[in-house]
C-alpha cells in the first residue's frame, strides 16, 4: 500500500550497507531491533539456565550437576535475567522502537548516545561471558551479598563490572528518553496527550537515571574492597556489612520498578485497544505511575527484615511498603473497569495482557505477605519469596513483554503471525506458569530455603511438580518465539492500523519509513478515543 | 516548545563578584572550625557549604536563569539524596 | 530531522547526567554520615592529621578555575575568544595544580604509613580506618572526575580553536563547564567534611 520504503530498506546514516548500515546506525528502530536480538539471545539462554535449575532440585540429591555448578547457575541465571533482560527489554527494545513514534518524532534527542548504550549492552554482556571463563563465575546470588562477594575466591570483580557497565547502559537510555520526551514532542502533543507507554517510560527513566548510579558506586566498592581490602564493609575492620544491603537495596529495590513499570505502560496500551474503549482513569494511571516510581524509592529495606537492622526499621521500613500497594492497586483496578462492557476482541496480545493482570496480582498480593514483617520473618529466604518475584518479575514484566511482542510485531517487521501457535504458546506457558510457581509457594510455606542445592525428602513432590511446570513453560516460550520468527516468511502485507490502534505508531506504515511519519501526524486531542476506530470496524463489517 | 536559545549570560564582574564572596564563605567555615562546637560544626560547615554550593549553582551554573523543569528535577534529585541518607539512620541510629 | 540544534535539548541532558553523578558520590555519603555517627571521636582526631593548608589551598584552587570557566561561557557568547581560551587553560592548569598538590598530600599520608589495608591503619582505630578508608575512597574517585573534566575542558578549548565552538553553538563548551563545576560542587562539600572536623 505504501510507495515509501521502510526503515529496513533505507540506510541511516547512508553512507554504510550491510552489516555496518546496523552496526552504525543512528536510527532509533534500527537499535531497538538490534536490542531486540540480542535481549532474546540472553533470554532464552537464562531460560535454559533455570530450567537446568529447576531439573537438578526435581529429584533429591545431586541429578546431574556439582553443588558448586549449581551456585553458579543460579547466579548466572540471575545475573542475565536481571542485568540483561528485564531491566532493558521493555524500554531498550519497544522504548526506543516506539517512544519516538508515540511522541510524533523522527528519533531520539541523542542519537549516538544510543548507539553508545546498545554496544555499552554489549560489552556488559561480553564482560559477564568473559568471567564465566576465568576463575569461574561467582557463586554468590546476583546480590552480591558481602562478605562473601569480597572473600570468595570466584570471579566476582569481572562480573560486577558487568553489571557496573550494564549499569550505564541503562542510565543513558534513561536520559536519552528523557531529553527525548522534554523536548521533542509533536508541537500539538501536551502532557496529558502522551501515550500511557511513554508516560510509563518517562517514570521508568527517572528511576534509572536517580537509582543506578547507587549501585554503580555500590559494585565499584566491591571491585575497590577485592583489590585493596579498605575495610568499609568488614566488621573487624569497623566497617558495617549491613551498609552495603542498604547501599545495594537502594538501587534494587526501584529497579523493580524499572522493570515493573513499562510493562505496566505495555498493558495499559494494549487493554483499551482490544475492548475498543477509552481507557479507565487515563491521569490515574500516570499519576500512579510517578506515584510508584516516587513511593518505590522509599521502601528499599523490606528485604533485610532478617538481616540485623533496628526494630524500628523494619518498622518503618514494612508500613512504607504498604504504600507502594496503592499506585499498583489503582493500574489494576483501571485496566478491569476499561474492560468492563467494552467490545472485547480477543487476540494473542490481549489474551497475554489478561494473564498479566491475573499474575501480577498474585505477585503483588503475595509481595504484600512479604512486606508484613511478622510474616516476612517465617518465609524469608525460602522458596516462598523467589516463587513471589517470579510471579511478579516473570508473570508481570515477562508476560509484559510477550504481550508487547505479539502487540507491536505487525508493526515492527510488516508481518502477521499465526494466532493459533500464539494462543498454544501462551497457553502452555501460562499453565506451566501455575504448574512451576504454585508449588513453590507452598514449598516456601513449609520452609524450604532458596539457593539450596538439596533438601529434605518432605519437599521432593512440591520440586517434582516445579520442574514439570518448567517444562510447559519452556515449551510454550519457544513455541512462541518461533511462531514469530516463522512469520518472517509470510508476506509483508500488515496494513498500518491492523488492530484498531489509536496512538501514533499506528498512523505510520508497517514497517515504518526511515523518518517515521511519511505525512505530518495528527495527534489526536486525547489519546484513546475509540470513536473512529468503532465506526471504521462496524463498516467493515457490513461489507462496506 | 520553545526552540529559541537563552541569551543570558552573566557579566565578568559579577561572576568574579560570586567568587570572593565564595571566598569569604571558605573563610568563614575555616575560621568557625577553630571554635569548638562539638557535633554543632559539622552541621555549621555543612550550612556553609550549602551557601556555597547554592551560589556555585545559581550563577556559575546559571541555575537561576533556567527554566522549571531543571529546577524542580534538581530539587528532586537533592531529596533523593537526602531521602538516601536520613532513611538509613532509621536503622543505624536505633540498632 | 536530526539536524536542529536544539542547546537547550543538550544542556538538559548533560544536567540529567549530573544527576548521577550527584547520585554517585551521594552513596559514597551515605557511608561517611554512617560512619561519622559512629565513630564521631575518631574522626576528629583523624581529621586534625590532615593538612588543612593543602585542603584550603585546593579549594581556593577549584573555586578560581570555576570562575575561570565561567568567565569563559560568558566571554564565548559575547564573542570574546581571547578571553574563553585564557578562562579555559586556566582551568585545566587549576586541575592539574590541584592534583599535584593532591599527589603530594596522599603521598605524605602513605609514607607515614596509612594507606587503605596498611599495618597502622589495621591495628589503629576502627574509625581512623573508616575515616583514611572513605577518605582515599572519595578522594580518589574525586581526583579521577578531575581528570575526566580536565580532559572535557581540553576538547573545548580544541572545538573553540577550531571555531567549532561559537557564540551561536556553544553547548558543548556550556556542558563542559557544568561538569566542571560540579567537580568544584563536591569539593566544597568534601573539604569541609575531611579537613575541618575539630
Amino acid at each position: 500500500m505504501e510507495a515509501v520504503p521502510s526503515f529496513f530498506e533505507t540506510h541511516s546514516p547512508s553512507r554504510y550497507k550491510g552489516v555496518w548500515s546496523w552496526l552504525l546506525t543512528m536510527d532509533h528502530k534500527r537499535i531497538g531491533i538490534m536490542y531486540l536480538f540480542s535481549i532474546l539471545f540472553w533470554f532464552l539462554l537464562a531460560v535454559l539456565l533455570g530450567g537446568m535449575i529447576r531439573l537438578e532440585l526435581m529429584f533429591i540429591g545431586q541429578t546431574f550437576m556439582s553443588a558448586e555448578v549449581y551456585n553458579s547457575v543460579f547466579t548466572l541465571h540471575g545475573v542475565i535475567m536481571i542485568f540483561l533482560f528485564i531491566i532493558p527489554a521493555l524500554p531498550a527494545i519497544f522504548g526506543n522502537f516506539f517512544l519516538p513514534i508515540q511522541i510524533g518524532t523522527d528519533d531520539v534527542f541523542f542519537p549516538k548516545l544510543n548507539l553508545l548504550s546498545w554496544y555499552l549492552y554489549m560489552a556488559g554482556g561480553l564482560i559477564a561471558i568473559v568471567s564465566l571463563f576465568s576463575e569461574g563465575f561467582p557463586d554468590t546470588g546476583w546480590t552480591f551479598y558481602v562478605p562473601f562477594s569480597i572473600s570468595t575466591r570466584t570471579n566476582v570483580s569481572t562480573a560486577v563490572f558487568a553489571a557496573f557497565v550494564l549499569g550505564m547502559a541503562s542510565m543513558l537510555t534513561g536520559l536519552n528518553f528523557i531529553t527525548t520526551i522534554h523536548r521533542m514532542r509533536h508541537r500539538d502533543m501536551g502532557w496529558m496527550q502522551i501515550p500511557l507507554f511513554t508516560w510509563s517510560l518517562y517514570a521508568t527513566s527517572w528511576v534509572q537515571l536517580l537509582a543506578t548510579p547507587v549501585v554503580s558506586i555500590t559494585l565499584l566498592l566491591v571491585i575497590i574492597e577485592r583489590y585493596f581490602n579498605v575495610g568499609l564493609f568488614d566488621p573487624a575492620k569497623g566497617g558495617d556489612p549491613i551498609l552495603y544491603q542498604h547501599l545495594f537495596w537502594m538501587y534494587s529495590h526501584p529497579a523493580v520498578y524499572i522493570m515493573i513499570l513499562p510493562g505496566m505502560g505495555v498493558i495499559s496500551e494494549i487493554i483499551p485497544v482490544f475492548a475498543r474503549k477509552s481507557i479507565f482513569g487515563y491521569k490515574a494511571i500516570v499519576a500512579s505511575s510517578m506515584a510508584i516510581a516516587i513511593a518505590g524509592s522509599l521502601v528499599w529495606a523490606h528485604h533485610m527484615y532478617t538481616s540485623g537492622m533496628s526494630d524500628t526499621a523494619v518498622f518503618v521500613f514494612s508500613l512504607l511498603t504498604f504504600v507502594v500497594a496503592i499506585p499498583s492497586a489503582i493500574k489494576v483496578f483501571s485496566w478491569v473497569s476499561t474492560l468492563y462492557k467494552g467490545s472485547i476482541l480477543m487476540t494473542p496480545p490481549l489474551f497475554l495482557a489478561l494473564c498479566f493482570i491475573y499474575l501480577f496480582s498474585v505477585g503483588g498480593l503475595t509481595g504484600l505477605v512479604l512486606g508484613a514483617a511478622g510474616t516476612d520473618i517465617h518465609v524469608h529466604d525460602t522458596h516462598f519469596v523467589v516463587s513471589h518475584f517470579h510471579f511478579t518479575m516473570f508473570g508481570g514484566t515477562g508476560f509484559a513483554f510477550f504481550a508487547a511482542l505479539h502487540y507491536w510485531w505487525p508493526k515492527m517487521f510488516g508481518r502477521m503471525y499465526d494466532f493459533k501457535k500464539a494462543y498454544i504458546g501462551a497457553i502452555l506457558l501460562t499453565g506451566g506458569f501455575m504448574f512451576h510457581y504454585v508449588p513453590m509457594f507452598i514449598l516456601g510455606l513449609q520452609g524450604m530455603p532458596r539457593r539450596y542445592f538439596d533438601y529434605l525428602p518432605q519437599y521432593e513432590k512440591g520440586n517434582f511438580f516445579a520442574g514439570f511446570g518448567a517444562a510447559f513453560m519452556i515449551i510454550g516460550v519457544f513455541l512462541m518465539i518461533i511462531n514469530l520468527w516463522l512469520s518472517l516468511k509470510n508476506q509483508r502485507d500488515v496494513s498500518s492500523d491492523p488492530w484498531g490502534g489509536t496512538t501514533l505508531e499506528w498512523q505510520t506504515p508497517s514497517p515504518p519509513a526511515l523518518y517515521n511519519f511519511i505525512t505530518e501526524p495528527v495527534v489526536p486531542d486525547y489519546p484513546y478515543d475509540f470513536s473512529g476506530v468503532v465506526e471504521r470496524y462496524s463498516k467493515d463489517d457490513k461489507g462496506e | 516548545m520553545e526552540k529559541t536559545h537563552h541569551s543570558h549570560y552573566l557579566e565578568y564582574r559579577t561572576l568574579f563578584s560570586i567568587f570572593l564572596l565564595l571566598l569569604m564563605f571558605t573563610g568563614i567555615t575555616v575560621g568557625v572550625s577553630y571554635i569548638d562546637l562539638g557535633v554543632f560544626n559539622v552541621w555549621i560547615s555543612l550550612l556553609i557549604a550549602s551557601v556555597k554550593g547554592s551560589l556555585v549553582l545559581l550563577f556559575f551554573m546559571h541555575m537561576k536563569y533556567e527554566g522549571r523543569a531543571l529546577i524542580f528535577s534538581f530539587l528532586g534529585t537533592i531529596f533523593f539524596l537526602f531521602i538516601m541518607i536520613s532513611f538509613t539512620f532509621w536503622d543505624v541510629s536505633f540498632r | 530531522m536530526a539536524s536542529h540544534p536544539d542547546e537547550s535539548g543538550k544542556k538538559l541532558g548533560m544536567w540529567l547526567f549530573l544527576y548521577t553523578e550527584i547520585i554517585l558520590f551521594g552513596g559514597l555519603f551515605v557511608l561517611y554520615a554512617v560512619y561519622f555517627s559512629r565513630y564521631f571521636g575518631d574522626f576528629k582526631e583523624s581529621g586534625k592529621t590532615l593538612n588543612r593548608l593543602i585542603g584550603l589551598m585546593n579549594t581556593v584552587i577549584l573555586l578560581f578555575s570555576s570562575f575561570a570557566v565561567a568567565a569563559a561561557v560568558t566571554a564565548i557568547q559575547k564573542k570574546e575568544k581571547k578571553i574563553a581560551l585564557t578562562g579555559l587553560a586556566t582551568a585545566t592548569l587549576c586541575g592539574l595544580i590541584f592534583l599535584v598538590n593532591k599527589y603530594f598530600e596522599w603521598g605524605h599520608k602513605i609514607e607515614a604509613g596509612i594507606y587503605p589495608n596498611s599495618e597502622k591503619l589495621v591495628s589503629g582505630p576502627h574509625g581512623q580506618n573508616m575515616f583514611f578508608g572513605l577518605y582515599y575512597v572519595i578522594t580518589g574517585l574525586h581526583g579521577v572526575h578531575i581528570i575526566i573534566g580536565m580532559t572535557l575542558l581540553i576538547i573545548s578549548l580544541v572545538f573553540v580553536l577550531e571555531g567549532k565552538v561559537t557564540s551561536e553553538r556553544f553547548a558543548l563548551l556550556e556542558n563542559s563547564g557544568l561538569y566542571w563545576h560540579l567537580v568544584d560542587l563536591i569539593w566544597i562539600f568534601i573539604f569541609p567534611l575531611f579537613y575541618l572536623i575539630i
